[in-house]
């Protein structure tokens, strides 16, 4: 499953002033019983954009111009938190998004974003803050990755972090499984001979049930 | 002379496959427990690419968050009886990809079946010194037995199925010291949600929290695996108790635990894990429960909890506009007032049960409350097994009798009402007393509130109707 590259992103920032957006809040639990990961989209923040009756909740930033298709989000601090679900990912891929900016993530999905072409962009609180006020405004952003940049029209570049690794990673779409195993095989079967040696309990058991 | 190192950082080194540079690794992963939710998509995700699991021994699949606690047969039997035709799917897809794959499966009807986060320990599988990963963030639980484990998203289920790897960042060490002597009534998961709310809910992010101390020495392995449980909720994916007597006596003799001359160098090996006397952590905390209070969460994230009668606060004292707002929305969404306690709110549900909550001795405290009273008129109390076998040991105890007396419900195993996706949920508006671990909107149901709290705590709700100090319950 190899994730959409990521070079340079621009667009509308929906602005989402509040902290603790959890993945329970992105993507309700009942939609987890579908197993597919495409079309998801429609079910991202699904009981905040919708009413009990399923219309559209006219003020909820998702449902307003210019956010209905904004490519990046701006949130508060701990975006993200709860459960491990990746569904929560898929959905924002699914409606578009491929940036989130935020003070903190929850750490599980942070990694969910980086295994999927969404890019996570941690900024001081005061910045994201900042940003926010643009953002709602409606004036676009754009991200450059290569650069390691991000620029609201009107403003200066802000440089933002990310390890080589992830970048390069993000850049060309790489999937991980097919990079661990393309690079480490022999490091992989001699650890596992090491362990062996000195942990035989854990290879003992031929069948859990 | 070696460095002194901690517990994590034990387990961590331990595990290194190769150095990855800027604090990162390729991990060896020895175990991955696998459920009907959150496996689907890297069972695909290794058919798309042609790969095989590496170590298929490795694994150990259940399912247990779709699955229904009610079945419509006499010898209460799930399988083909699970009504939402998208729960059946899900339970039918796991099972043909355990089959085509040849992965150890709990049967929806077997001895084994359960929530993961209690399953693992009970079968054996979960080990001390061992790398374990579910596709699910309550995998902190298993850290109770010294144990590195943490939850992951799919497409890493997938890289540990076909690589037993995983790349990850190393976290930094937070040390929790928990001294005092507590109430007997005050539990684990008060101690649990007391550091939540000091913390917050990111208060443990980044770092890799280990408890120590009298308090910790002293706990059943069962309170241990709450307090590791709920260090998510503190934003932490990685809790941690060294392992010690108590866990050797809980795991010597489970089916998947060594046996014989290699149990001997197992126990050996586990005696090297605990923290060095001399190691360094990047945060200390000291955490006395000696004055602890009942703590029941008020709002929509695990920190917005409080002792049982302590004013929720108000949201006009706080000059931070921002903070205001999401203060007062939690309050709406609550349908809770500044000002008001805990203490007396009327409850129409109750859950007791959760990979939190759900262990024999959690149902043995619920059971102690419940014992020769009633649940409340027009309150329905659901009491959940996390597992077949904690189901089976309650009956063999009495205690569903206790509860089918005093009018609660006796459940099937699985996460239940935790998680709203199974047929166990709240209606909207609904207010529950509630043993899980997330007080998030819509958590338990569309519209649902919900109070964390203990077992006991719970059962107190249950007979009571509402919010009740389960120390004030008359004899």
């Amino acid at each position: 499953m190899t994730p959409p590259p990521f070079t340079t992103v621009s667009g509308p920032a929906a602005p989402m002033p509040e902290d603790n957006i959890d993945t329970d809040i992105i993507f309700p639990a009942r939609f987890l019983l579908i197993t597919a990961r495409e079309g998801l989209g429609r079910y991202a923040f699904h009981d905040r954009r919708f009413d009990a009756d399923g219309a559209e909740v006219a003020d909820h930033i998702l449902n307003r111009a210019p956010f209905r298709k904004a490519p990046i989000l701006i949130a508060g601090a701990n975006f993200g938190s709860g459960s491990s679900r990746e569904q929560a990912v898929w959905a924002l891929l699914g409606m578009g998004v491929r940036c989130v900016i935020a003070p903190s993530f929850g750490e599980i999905f942070h990694g969910n974003c980086l295994r999927n072409g969404i890019l996570p962009i941690t900024l001081p609180p005061a910045m994201v803050e900042m940003l926010m006020a643009d953002a709602a405004r409606g004036i676009a952003a754009t991200v450059d990755l290569p650069a390691q940049s991000l620029t609201f029209e009107g403003r200066e570049a802000i440089p933002f972090d990310i390890a080589p690794e992830r970048k390069e990673a993000l850049i060309h779409g790489w999937d991980e499984t097919a990079q661990i195993l393309n690079r480490f095989a022999g490091p992989i079967a001699q650890f596992e001979a090491a362990q062996r040696a000195t942990q035989p309990w854990l290879y003992s058991k031929e069948s859990a049930a | 002379m070696a460095r002194a190192l901690t517990l994590y950082e034990k387990l961590w080194q331990s595990h290194v496959v190769a150095d990855l540079g800027e604090g990162e690794a390729l991990l060896y992963i020895d175990r991955q427990i696998l459920h009907e939710v959150s496996s689907p998509q890297a069972f695909v995700a290794l058919r798309e690419a042609g790969r095989q699991l590496r170590r298929r021994e490795t694994h150990y699949a259940v399912a247990d968050h779709a699955v229904p606690t009610r079945s419509p047969h006499a010898d209460k039997h799930r399988h083909g009886a699970v009504a939402d035709p998208q729960a059946s799917a899900q339970i039918a897809e796991l099972e043909a990809n355990v089959q085509a794959f040849g992965v150890p499966y709990a049967d929806l009807d077997g001895p084994e079946q359960g929530i993961v986060h209690v399953i693992g320990p009970e079968s054996g599988f979960t080990l001390p010194g061992t790398t374990i990963v579910c596709g699910d963030s309550h995998t902190t639980t298993h850290g109770a037995f010294g144990a590195l484990a943490f939850g992951i998203g799919a497409s890493e289920q997938g890289t540990v199925m076909a690589a037993q790897c995983l790349r990850q960042s190393r976290m930094k060490t937070m040390r929790i010291d928990l001294t005092g002597q507590r109430h007997p009534l005050i539990a684990a998961k008060d101690i649990a949600l007391a550091i939540i709310a000091t913390i917050g809910a990111h208060g443990a992010a980044g770092h890799a929290v280990e408890f120590t101390g009298p308090v910790v020495r002293a706990m059943s392995m069962a309170e241990r695996m709450t307090l590791c449980n709920m260090m998510i909720e503190a934003g932490s994916r990685i809790g941690l108790v060294a392992p010690d007597a108590t866990t050797y006596a809980y795991l010597k003799g489970r089916r998947l635990a060594p046996a014989g001359a290699l149990w001997d160098r197992a126990v050996a090996h586990w005696e090297t894990l605990a923290s060095d006397a001399d190691a360094l952590y990047d945060k200390l905390l000291t955490f006395a429960v000696g004055s602890l209070a009942p703590q029941v969460s008020w709002g929509t994230t695990p920190d917005q909890t409080l002792p049982i009668d302590t004013p929720l606060p108000d949201p006009g004292t706080l000059g931070d506009p921002a903070a205001r707002r999401q203060l007062e929305k939690a309050l709406a969404y609550m349908d809770l007032a500044p000002g008001q306690t805990m203490a007396g709110v009327p409850i129409a549900r109750v859950f007791i049960g959760s990979c939190t909550n759900g262990r024999i001795e959690d149902l043995r405290a619920a059971a102690a409350v419940a014992y020769g009273r009633q649940v409340a008129p027009g309150v329905q109390a659901l009491v959940v097994p996390g597992s077949a076998a904690t189901r089976a040991q309650a009956e063999a105890e009495g205690l569903d009798r206790i509860f089918l007396k005093a009018g609660f419900e006796w459940r099937l195993a699985g996460c239940s009402m935790c998680v709203a996706m199974n047929d166990d949920r709240l209606a909207p508006g609904e207010r529950c007393a509630s043993t899980s671990n997330r007080n998030f909107e819509g958590r338990q149901g569309p519209g649902g509130r919900t109070h964390l709290m203990s077992p006991a705590m719970a059962a107190a709700a249950a007979v009571t109707g509402h919010i009740t100090d389960v120390r004030t319950l008359p004899a």
